[in-house]
């Protein structure tokens, strides 16, 4: 099944450098193993046999972030953690994407106080927010098929200007 | 504007550390916050003699949510929403906390058929805590099928927990007086599936880990807390339980009608990593005992209190009775008074013991809510434990004390 059959014996495909690269990164992206609250734990199931994310190419989650290019951000940001957060998105090589999972993660959600940064976005660039409290493994699949998509139609000369 | 980490000077640390660490013959490490193996974001501070940890000062904050300010800005019902998402591995039983303290404050009853709900619903929700804490505790010390097959029977729960409430982990679903609502039919038989298959997946996973010597060399004699240092520290539930102190909630100071169930506290004497496992792999087949029981007399009847000053009328009473209507947009309003008084409520959580200081004024919402969370407290006696272990230990001896970092920090 695959690209082999539709080529027949031709050998040969045609593709843009573009398509061909954002394809081998959707299907090879490694997210960092960082779970903060709440979301973790839901991020974990679907990492689990029920739902099983490597059927997406997250085949293992990094725990340093100089080898992974996909942050999601599971659970509340709390003021201190902050900062944390911040550095380890700096320590991530380009291109990095962020996924804000759940609603503290994307607008401080029920807790609308003086501890935590409402919404993951004052703190790191993000790409995709998944809404829920938690959200359902489903729906943090769903939000990272939609970052796929945003993948796929990523041009170089954006990226690098 | 970016805030910057804020580095924190030796000074300030040099009565935790020991002299050797200032003069550089020993070495600080720092773990955490963002560690695979701290369960959350929790920072350790190490003090190593090559290998070997001297010191271990944990770090905590990185989660602190102010809940229990925020608590003292909602009425009684809608604050229970924060509590949920405290310790978020038993959020049933945060709400159990939460609801008993409110109707400890304003002296209302719960029905049989409420009571013994809860009684199932957070013995369910102890597994599926337990299941998380094995199946993570497996993947640190390697045993990676062993998270797979965890979170497998954590989905058969969380489908039970989505069936009676709506929603798979934030439950919301015990209210002051009661329960949101009747559990529906599905619900038995469902829990019944559960009690038939589970037994078997607990035979299985002692079958991979209880007498694996991979397994067994990285947890005996590791980390041992002895009975006395485990009170003085204020370490509580199956930490406790593993060094061979026979306290819970449960059989001690009974809620909820545990004392009409027949069932055991599992104690060890050990007081070591290996202790603290088995105990939590026979509290898996107690609480199924106590499911058991309590499924098999269920009663029939309300689930809610008929006190309509603190309960909500049902939807259909709101049609046709004006004074329905009233306490319906009053409770939804302003909620209920409480009197000026505090109470303290205290439940069995899967860590501990989860205490609720709670303090009215007269007014609709509480003037102080405080949680005694027991994570908080086990993560103190770390210090204790991990003094002369490898840092390869620590791993284990902090999955061993199952903490949970939103139960610490709040």
């Amino acid at each position: 099944m695959g690209v082999e059959q539709k080529l027949g014996n031709m050998g040969v495909v045609t593709v843009t450098l573009e398509n061909a690269v954002n394809w081998s990164r959707t299907n090879a992206m490694w997210p960092m193993l960082f779970g903060l609250a709440c979301c973790a734990i839901e991020m974990m199931a679907a990492q689990a046999s029920d739902f099983d994310m490597s059927r997406f190419g997250m085949e293992l989650m990094r725990a340093s972030p100089r080898q992974s290019d996909l942050m999601i951000v599971a659970g509340r940001v709390s003021k201190k953690m902050g900062p944390v957060l911040r550095r380890l998105y700096d320590q991530m090589p380009e291109p990095k994407w962020v996924i804000a999972m759940g609603d503290c993660a994307s607008c401080g959600g029920v807790f609308n106080n003086y501890a935590i940064h409402q919404g993951v976005d004052e703190v790191v660039p993000v790409d995709v927010y998944v809404a829920g409290c938690p959200p359902r493994p489903e729906a943090l699949i769903h939000g990272i098929l939609t970052l796929y998509e945003k993948v796929n139609a990523m041009k170089f000369v954006e990226k690098n200007k | 504007m970016r805030e910057q980490i804020e580095e924190i000077p030796v000074g300030q640390f040099r009565h935790l550390v020991s002299e050797r660490a200032l003069n550089g013959e020993t070495m600080l490490l720092n773990m955490g916050p963002q560690h695979p193996s701290t369960h959350g974001v929790l920072r350790l501070l190490l003090e190593l003699d090559g290998e070997t940890v001297i010191n271990c000062i944990p770090d905590i904050g990185y989660l602190h949510t102010g809940v229990e300010k925020n608590m003292e800005a909602k009425t009684y019902q809608k604050a229970e929403v924060m509590t949920d998402r405290l310790d978020y591995m038993n959020p049933i039983g945060n709400n159990l906390a939460y609801v008993m303290a409110v109707e400890k404050l304003v002296d209302l009853d719960v029905p049989p058929r409420a009571q013994a709900l809860r009684v199932i619903l957070t013995e369910l929700q102890r597994i599926s805590s337990h299941l998380v804490l094995i199946g993570t505790w497996g993947l640190d010390l390697g045993a990676m099928s062993m998270f797979l097959y965890c979170f497998r029977e954590r989905e058969l729960l969380l489908n039970i927990f989505e069936l009676v409430s709506g929603q798979r982990m934030m439950t919301t679903y015990f209210r002051p007086g009661g329960v949101w609502r009747d559990a529906p039919v599905e619900f038995e038989a469902a829990v019944r599936d559960f009690i038939k298959i589970f037994p078997r997946r607990i035979d299985e996973y002692e079958r991979l880990l209880t007498k694996n010597p991979l397994f067994v060399d990285r947890m005996v004699d590791i980390g041992y807390l002895s009975k006395e240092a485990a009170l003085s520290y204020g370490v509580t539930g199956p930490n406790l339980r593993a060094s061979g102190v026979n306290w819970d909630l449960r059989k001690a100071r009974p809620y909820m009608g545990y004392e009409q169930y027949d069932f055991d506290v599992p104690v060890a004497t050990e007081g070591d990593t290996y202790a603290r496992y088995i105990v939590r792999i026979e509290e898996f087949r107690q609480s199924l005992r106590i499911i058991e029981q309590a499924l098999d007399k269920l009663p029939m009847g309300p689930v809610h209190s008929d006190n309509r000053k603190f309960v909500p009328p049902p939807r259909a009473e709101i049609g046709v009775s004006m004074e329905a209507l009233i306490h319906h947009f009053k409770l939804w309003t302003e909620g209920f008074r409480a009197p000026d008084a505090s109470v303290y409520s205290a439940v069995e959580s899967p860590r501990g013991e989860l205490g609720v200081l709670m303090a009215g004024d007269g007014s609709g919402k509480p003037r102080r809510v405080h949680m005694r969370t027991p994570s908080f407290d086990n993560i103190s006696a770390i210090s204790e434990m991990v003094k002369g272990h490898l840092v390869a230990d620590l791993v284990a001896i902090l999955a061993s004390i199952d903490i949970v970092l939103g139960d610490i920090d709040r």
